[in-house]
């Protein structure tokens, strides 16, 4: 007969239902009224910024885009958790991440318009820029946490992927160093259920994601990824840990990609519509509005001036990102060694003079 | 001054660098206690502790992914792949990360790592322990790849790798690790990166080579000294960037460029170098140009691998045709 070796739970965080009512006692920050307001003010700000990309993309001013609607919650919940001395390693679709930490919707258009300069943050100068090849930035992470733990800094690395990048062998190998160094890591997965056209359920047949992290001996948890402050909740206590010394943790937040995968996709052609509308009804703007009308007195007047405030700063990004001219050419030699090896000089000089 | 094998010299001058910069540190498979399979790190975590030397887990992809980010965030990580037959999880991170973090944040981020692995055959390894693939490398923009040859170079370029602002793969000829001893001045002396190496001075041929294949060179070079045929022998040292002015300059010289690698003939590096003369000193040549090179077949295993892996013979008798060409 076997004998029972160990046993492991996987915990959801949860905070506020889909109408906006608190499911038991919030936590101590998210009975503030000033910080739900905030954290509600970047998910319209994330969200505008979403709506005018896509705009800019559809009329052929904009490159391919990652949309991240409905899961502004999941990178709000993130970046409001971590401190400016964090560093972030997102996916290309944690654009609400990305505003919280300072990176100006100007240089997110730049990037996704096709210029560099966009990934040279003026603001959080230690994030990382986007990583497209999938699961890739974990391995970084771990990179990053290693020279902080090394350098007894008390600042945490905090890595986003998809659900898709949990497949990936470089989202393994890095919890397992993770876990085995004990690194100040933070590894947040934005489970939006689709991995282009594949289902989570298509994806693994591990019944949680967050589950993943007990293979290599980190803390495994959900959140309500459409709940801000849940997200905010799980991410805080995984940095608490991690600052104090606990090692990293893996947080799986349930999210809903609302969109198509990237303005090259269209999702219509593997789900249905109908599935779509049921997860409007659990997207998370709504349900904060609704908690902070219901509980802090929020006002029309506050709403629509928030909207008009969001559309304005994108529109104001938008055309100064349609007025920036692109770099000259030769820029695409000026930073690919610190100093352009004699070999190349020949072919910086031909694009120079073309 | 010590007279040290290539591998000491390895040793050597990781030494020297973490003595000199506490950011170097080292990490990779058995690299700790173990002092890595080769030695090639023996005794450096007794020197500079767990934290500087880690051994990782049997993670390829992470090692290379891991040290671009703890050199974006300023440390400058010296990493060891066991074997180039297992560093191919790690061209993801070399590809898509640290051959182009400077570029796509415009400075703001750099990758000053340096991955290291022995490679090449003829030491009788196991399937997969034997291949030369610097070229595959060596197709990747923003990234340095060199090749030492002698104890010498590869304490001195080893330095300047690990010294070096940028990401650079340092490719270690293991058949010619214990082969020789020179003297190696431990004293902290780079020498240059993006630059080849003549190593001995002819009129008549240009031969063009790096890693293990440099002593076949040499000793092609020396049998054809007493013929009365002067063989320029070039270690190019730094595949990339290449040094097309050394190369080209005694190929103007000398008329004639025999080029000889171990790693596959078809879309190795010698077909560049090939590509190099021709379009640049066509005019100065008196023969066709030559490559000798491991042929377009799968690596054999070690009961072939000496018919695979260009032989001095080999390269006599293409040097004795560019001449009798004209």
């Amino acid at each position: 007969m076997p004998t029972h070796i160990a046993h492991f739970d996987i915990d959801c965080c949860a905070c506020l239902d889909a109408t906006g009512q608190a499911i038991g006692p919030l936590p101590e920050f998210a009975r503030d009224g000033g910080t739900l307001r905030a954290l509600y003010g970047a998910m319209v700000r994330a969200r505008a910024f979403d709506t005018k990309a896509i705009a800019l993309q559809r009329t052929g001013r904009l490159g391919t885009y990652a949309s991240c609607l409905g899961q502004e919650a999941v990178g709000v919940g993130v970046a409001s958790a971590m401190e400016a001395s964090d560093v972030l390693l997102p996916s290309f679709r944690e654009h609400a991440a990305q505003l919280w930490r300072g990176v100006t919707p100007l240089e997110l258009l730049l990037y996704w318009g096709g210029d560099e300069r966009g990934s040279d943050f003026a603001g959080p100068r230690g994030d990382f820029p986007v990583c497209i090849p999938v699961g890739t930035q974990f391995p970084h992470a771990a990179g990053v946490a290693l020279a902080i733990s090394l350098s007894r800094e008390p600042a945490v690395a905090v890595a986003v992927g998809g659900d898709g990048s949990t497949s990936k062998g470089d989202f393994y190998e890095a919890m397992n160093v993770v876990g085995l160094w004990r690194l100040p890591a933070v590894f947040v997965i934005n489970n939006n259920q689709w991995a282009i056209s594949v289902r989570r359920r298509e994806q693994t047949a591990a019944r949680t994601l967050a589950q993943k992290a007990i293979a290599a001996g980190i803390h495994g948890e959900q959140a309500d990824g459409n709940d801000v402050i849940a997200v905010c909740d799980a991410v805080s206590r995984a940095l608490a840990r991690a600052r104090g010394g606990e090692g990293g943790s893996l947080i799986e937040c349930l999210s809903y990609r609302l969109g198509d995968h990237t303005t090259a996709d269209d999702a219509s052609r593997y789900r249905e519509d109908e599935e779509v509308r049921k997860h409007w009804k659990e997207e998370p703007l709504t349900r904060l509005r609704a908690h902070l009308v219901a509980a802090h007195d929020w006002t029309k007047a506050e709403e629509e001036a928030l909207l008009r405030g969001a559309a304005t700063e994108m529109d104001g990004a938008a055309e100064t990102y349609l007025a920036t001219d692109a770099e000259l050419p030769a820029a695409m030699f000026d930073h690919l060694h610190n100093t352009l090896p004699a070999a190349l000089q020949a072919q910086r000089a031909e694009v120079d003079n073309a | 001054m010590p007279e040290l094998t290539l591998v000491e010299a390895v040793r050597a001058a990781l030494g020297r660098a973490m003595e000199e910069d506490p950011s170097v540190i080292v990490f990779g498979e058995d690299v700790g206690i173990d002092g890595g399979v080769f030695r090639a790190t023996d005794g450096l975590v007794q020197r500079y502790g767990f934290d500087r030397v880690r051994d990782t887990p049997l993670s390829e992809a992470l090692i290379a992914g891991m040290a671009v980010g703890a050199a974006a965030r300023g440390l400058r990580p010296v990493a060891e792949i066991q074997f180039m037959g297992f560093l191919y999880p790690a061209i993801d991170q070399l590809v898509n990360h640290a051959s182009r973090l400077r570029t796509r944040t415009r400075g703001r981020l750099t990758c000053p790592m340096v991955l290291r692995a022995p490679y090449g055959g003829g030491i009788h390894a196991p399937e997969h322990h034997s291949e030369s693939t610097e070229a595959m490398l060596a197709h990747i923009p923003g990234l340095r790849v060199v090749v030492p040859s002698s104890p010498a170079r590869a304490y001195g370029l080893l330095l300047a790798a690990i010294r070096d602002p940028d990401p650079v793969v340092f490719l270690e000829p293991k058949r010619i690790y214990r082969a020789l001893r020179e003297p190696v001045a431990d004293n902290g002396a780079a020498l240059p990166l993006d630059t080849a190496f003549v190593l001995s001075e002819g009129a008549d041929v240009t031969l063009v080579t790096w890693g293990a294949m440099v002593t076949e060179a040499m000793s092609a070079a020396a049998g054809l000294a007493e013929a009365g045929i002067g063989v320029e022998v070039i270690d190019l040292a730094t595949l990339k960037p290449l040094d097309a002015d050394t190369v080209l300059g005694s190929v103007r010289k000398t008329g004639r460029c025999v080029i000889v690698h171990e790693a596959a003939l078809t879309a190795g590096l010698g077909g560049e170098v090939a590509a190099l003369v021709a379009e640049h000193a066509l005019t100065s040549l008196l023969a066709p140009v030559k490559r000798i090179a491991g042929y377009d077949t799968v690596m054999p295993l070690p009961r072939l691998e000496a018919h695979y892996l260009p032989t001095e013979a080999r390269i006599g008798r293409a040097i004795e045709e560019a001449m009798a060409f004209a």
